[in-house]
């Protein structure tokens, strides 16, 4: 009988071994998700939630008011409007933006490589 | 004359299909110029023609040659057919948004008559597009010279009928309709419909139903914007009409559901007549769990009777009268679920991958990193990862099985995860709808692989 209990167990004893293995090995998911938490600690509880959906629906987004432009122009006639620095790549705030701000988004006129 | 052409069966003897590189499109250099990025590849209803939509808002038609006889190894080739500007870039004014000429969708029409056409669209605008060929041009009119300037009226002295003379084939591609301002987020997917009238255009909140002759309205079919925006949680990611049945589309979500939809039950089709969700285990949740789980693309199976999924991690299929679970679950590449925190910072974690069938629904495939893609042979429960790169690019030569070691000791010829390159991404394949030809589109190139003909 002894040796019998030495290599095997009963069922219970086994599951009860197991749920002890899984408590203490994370999922690698949950590793995961406690290693982006600790380099981000003040990142929300919410992931899925509404600001990265927001974030997705806002694609596309810049700042360029027309009537802002156009009412600047008028105050400060003949002279230039203040450009923004270089190194600025989202323009808000107390700069106004100008047309040529806004990255030039021209059509290809090159024809596509895949047709080369 | 009669002619017979054999077709290879769609599997070889025991299942094995052998893919041999074929062709490969586009520049070899290494700096890749944004407007190169492919964004969508789509073979028509017969397979004879392949189009690539880019970032740059170009379309390019590849068009099968007629085989070579003397030469029966060799498959035809794919070569340029037609090349036009669909879209241009935009900026709307009024509400600060710039509008990216990237074409996500293109569709085909199926053939009515000589001409071709597709539908492609960007972020707001879908365009139908008329590809007609031509290989006559008049001559000797009347009134006008060669050169187009017109004659004298005095020196005309007889009237002669013009006539027809061949010229060398010119393709043309025209726009014929375009359906613009009805999306107010971004368009993520086109459908046409059985019905060879209608078809689907979603965005992230709705769904539009259009007459492919009507430009000036279209029908809201799906509509799920919350009153308060701050009570958003969920997107829809992408929309397929049923392959036979005109009343019946799917959707698909950002959490991983999804809905289809009947439209003869009410004309706003926000109540799902099917809801396919699979369980999920509260205790295995985690912060990506979620991110994870958004479906990319959702396409129905040629017979009408599954549909597949492709989330983050995996594919699915789903049996249509099975709304609990999916039938079958793939693992596309497991081991990147322990890197789920550099995918997200990296946002790799968002990359949207698509999925597509074989002709008779017995093998799918998807992409991967390192300009890697999958197989899965639903009958034989067998799977292949496979390599896009100019080294394996010799003629017809044989595709070697790659394998990525998730762990421990790497083997010879195997990939350690820490080495593939996520910038290298898979996220379009299309598989001709009869034969063993796919299309295969890493970041700037495309590579037409087939399979060994015996």
């Amino acid at each position: 009988m002894s040796g019998d209990n030495e290599d095997t167990q009963t069922a219970d004893e086994t599951t009860l071994d197991e749920k002890e293995v899984q408590d203490k090995v994370i999922s690698p998911e949950k590793a995961e998700e406690a290693k982006l938490k600790a380099r981000y600690p003040n990142l929300g509880n919410k992931p899925g939630g509404s600001d990265l959906l927001r974030k997705r629906l806002q694609k596309g987004q810049k700042y360029f008011d027309s009537g802002d432009y156009n009412m600047a122009k008028a105050k400060i006639k003949n002279k230039q409007l203040p450009t923004a620095a270089p190194e600025k790549t989202e323009i808000t705030g107390d700069h106004i933006p100008t047309p040529q701000d806004l990255p030039q988004r021209k059509p290809s006129l090159v024809a596509s490589k895949l047709a080369g | 004359t009669l002619e017979l052409t054999v077709r290879a069966s769609p599997t070889g003897p025991g299942g094995d299909m052998q893919w041999c590189f074929s062709q490969v499109k586009g520049a070899i250099d290494d700096d890749v110029a944004e407007a190169d990025i492919i964004s969508t590849v789509e073979f028509n209803h017969t397979g004879e023609l392949l189009a690539t939509g880019d970032k740059g808002g170009r379309v390019v038609i590849f068009q099968q040659e007629i085989e070579n006889k003397s030469q029966p190894q060799f498959r035809s080739e794919y070569n340029v057919y037609s090349t036009f500007q669909s879209h241009e870039p935009e900026f709307d004014y009024l509400k600060s948004l710039e509008i990216e000429e990237k074409i996500n969708k293109i569709r085909w029409l199926p053939q009515k008559n000589a001409a071709q056409f597709l539908l492609s669209t960007n972020d707001k605008t879908i365009k139908l597009w008329k590809i007609s060929e031509r290989d006559k041009r008049p001559e000797g009119y009347n009134l006008k010279e060669e050169d187009g300037r017109y004659k004298d009226p005095n020196t005309i002295t007889s009237l002669r009928v013009p006539v027809l003379i061949p010229m060398d084939l010119m393709v043309e591609a025209s726009p014929r309709r375009v359906f613009a301002n009805a999306h107010t987020y971004h368009i993520n997917s086109i459908s046409v419909n059985s019905d060879n009238e209608t078809y689907l255009s979603a965005d992230d909140l709705r769904i539009n139903l259009w007459h492919l002759e009507i430009t000036d309205r279209s029908f809201n079919i799906v509509d799920i914007k919350p009153a308060n925006m701050e009570e958003l949680t969920e997107v829809i990611t992408a929309a397929e009409f049923h392959p036979h049945q005109c009343n019946t589309f799917v959707y698909s979500s950002s959490k991983g559901t999804i809905r289809l939809c009947d439209m003869r039950a009410s004309a706003l089709c926000d109540k799902h007549s099917k809801l396919f969700e699979e369980p999920e285990d509260p205790s295995n949740r985690s912060f990506f769990s979620e991110i994870i789980s958004s479906i990319s693309d959702v396409k129905f199976s040629h017979n009408g009777r599954y549909m597949m999924t492709r989330d983050y991690l995996s594919v699915k299929i789903w049996d249509l009268n099975m709304e609990n679970r999916p039938v079958e679950t793939y693992q596309v590449h497991e081991y990147l679920r322990s890197k789920l925190c550099s995918l997200y910072e990296n946002d790799c974690i968002f990359d949207k991958f698509e999925c597509c069938w074989n002709g008779n629904d017995s093998v799918v495939m998807t992409g991967s990193y390192n300009n890697f893609f999958r197989m899965f042979d639903r009958g034989h429960r067998r799977d292949v990862t496979l390599e896009a790169s100019r080294e394996n690019s010799k003629p017809m030569q044989v595709l070697k099985p790659r394998k990525v070691c998730a762990g421990g000791k790497r083997k010879k010829d195997e990939i350690s995860v820490d080495s593939l390159d996520f910038n290298k991404k898979i996220l379009h394949t299309a598989w001709h709808p009869q034969d063993n030809i796919i299309a295969v589109a890493t970041t700037n190139n495309l590579y037409i692989f087939q399979d060994k003909v015996n």
